[in-house]
């Protein structure tokens, strides 16, 4: 299916929206609705196939994924739209936050109410490895994800060295197993 | 504002090498943001770092934003802006690289490998950086409590809006309580 012809002005407007009213990890789930339900700019397998492959590469799942789409709806200058639109408005909006936070940082009760907020939010976080580990099969893994645990989060080791030895590793057993290499 | 261009190198040099490495989303690599702004370069506290995490994730947008807030606690208005640019372009032009091979539909056996072979990997970033936020934090039974309860909420499908108005409220009112 090409693509329907979408302004880049309407890709702005929607993802600036987007970026602005999603919270924690809601944004690939609202992006899904406003762009496969609501407008029909993308099928459901298509933008499914872009989810996957933003889940893998490097970088914000959900900016990867506003890039995808604005790629695949108008090039290169549909994915430049869609990642300032998503990005820059609440750019300004965090800014602005922490400096407000700055003169009020001195009290104590607000410092609890952001730890507390602090563990939610890591709490998600954890709920989004934990449903990607249910996906995993075999030991080999879910020894890969304790090495990681291990070696970037208790003994903090530099991460990067740890992630070129260990990803190509993992795809490459990955590969193996499917019994094509 | 004034213009520190040594510490915006840094950020440069700190970002770009953690963006091409951020596999499993920005939160993978908070473990790394976390070590290198507060123990290699003394940019701020455990505590600030904390406390940036808990602004970013209760303002809207991507989470990875923090590293806009690190930029700015370490170099300003213009720390901000370089190290988004030095987080979000380096993989901004590697999805552009690799959307045109994917939309091309080819080679489906190399791209299996790679979604499986790098989910174990993402897994175990994310619960490292998880475990070094809830560290820094200096996080007590009330945390980690509060960090269950939210992953099993999660895990359930349950939106983070009303978790973190929830957690605003419940911890607004025990701090006000204890006249924190």
């Amino acid at each position: 299916m090409t693509p329907p012809r979408v302004s880049l002005g309407a890709l702005l407007a929607v993802f600036a929206t987007l970026g602005m009213t999603s919270f924690g990890g809601g944004l690939s789930g609202w992006m899904n609705r406003e762009v496969v339900q609501r407008r029909g700019w993308m099928t459901e397998e298509q933008f499914l196939a872009g989810l996957a492959l933003t889940q893998v590469m490097p970088g914000p799942n959900a900016v990867n994924l506003a890039c995808f789409i604005g790629q695949r709806l108008r090039g290169g200058a549909g994915l430049a739209v869609c990642a300032l639109g998503v990005l820059v408005p609440p750019f300004v909006l965090i800014l602005v936050l922490a400096v407000l936070y700055g003169q009020v940082a001195g009290s104590g009760w607000l410092r609890f109410v952001l730890s507390g907020m602090a563990a939610a939010g890591v709490g998600m976080n954890v709920a989004v490895a934990l449903r990607a580990a249910r996906g995993m099969v075999g030991v080999v893994p879910f020894g890969i994800a304790a090495a990681l645990f291990v070696g970037v989060g208790v003994l903090q080791l530099p991460m990067v060295g740890l992630v070129l030895v260990f990803g190509p590793l993992s795809v490459w057993l990955a590969w193996r197993e499917d019994g094509v290499g | 504002m004034e213009l520190d261009s040594g510490r915006l190198l840094a950020l440069v040099a700190m970002f770009v090498p953690l963006s091409l490495v951020s596999l499993g989303g920005g939160t993978s690599i908070f473990a790394d943001m976390h070590r290198q702004a507060v123990e290699v370069q003394g940019w701020m506290t455990d505590q600030e770092f904390a406390d940036l995490f808990a602004i970013s994730r209760a303002a809207p947008g991507p989470g990875s934003l923090v590293a806009a807030l690190v930029g700015w606690k370490a170099a300003g208005f213009w720390g901000a802006l370089v190290a988004a640019l030095a987080l979000f372009v380096p993989t901004a032009v590697l999805m552009y690289a690799t959307g045109l091979w994917w939309h091309g539909g080819r080679h489906a056996v190399l791209r299996r490998a790679i979604e499986r072979g790098l989910r174990p990997v993402a897994v175990g970033l994310i619960l490292a950086g998880s475990y070094r936020i809830l560290q820094a934090d200096g996080a007590g039974w009330l945390q980690v409590g509060t960090m269950a309860v939210s992953a099993w909420a999660g895990m359930r499908g349950f939106g983070p809006y009303g978790l973190l108005a929830g957690v605003a409220v419940a911890y607004g009112g025990m701090g006000w309580a204890q006249g924190a």
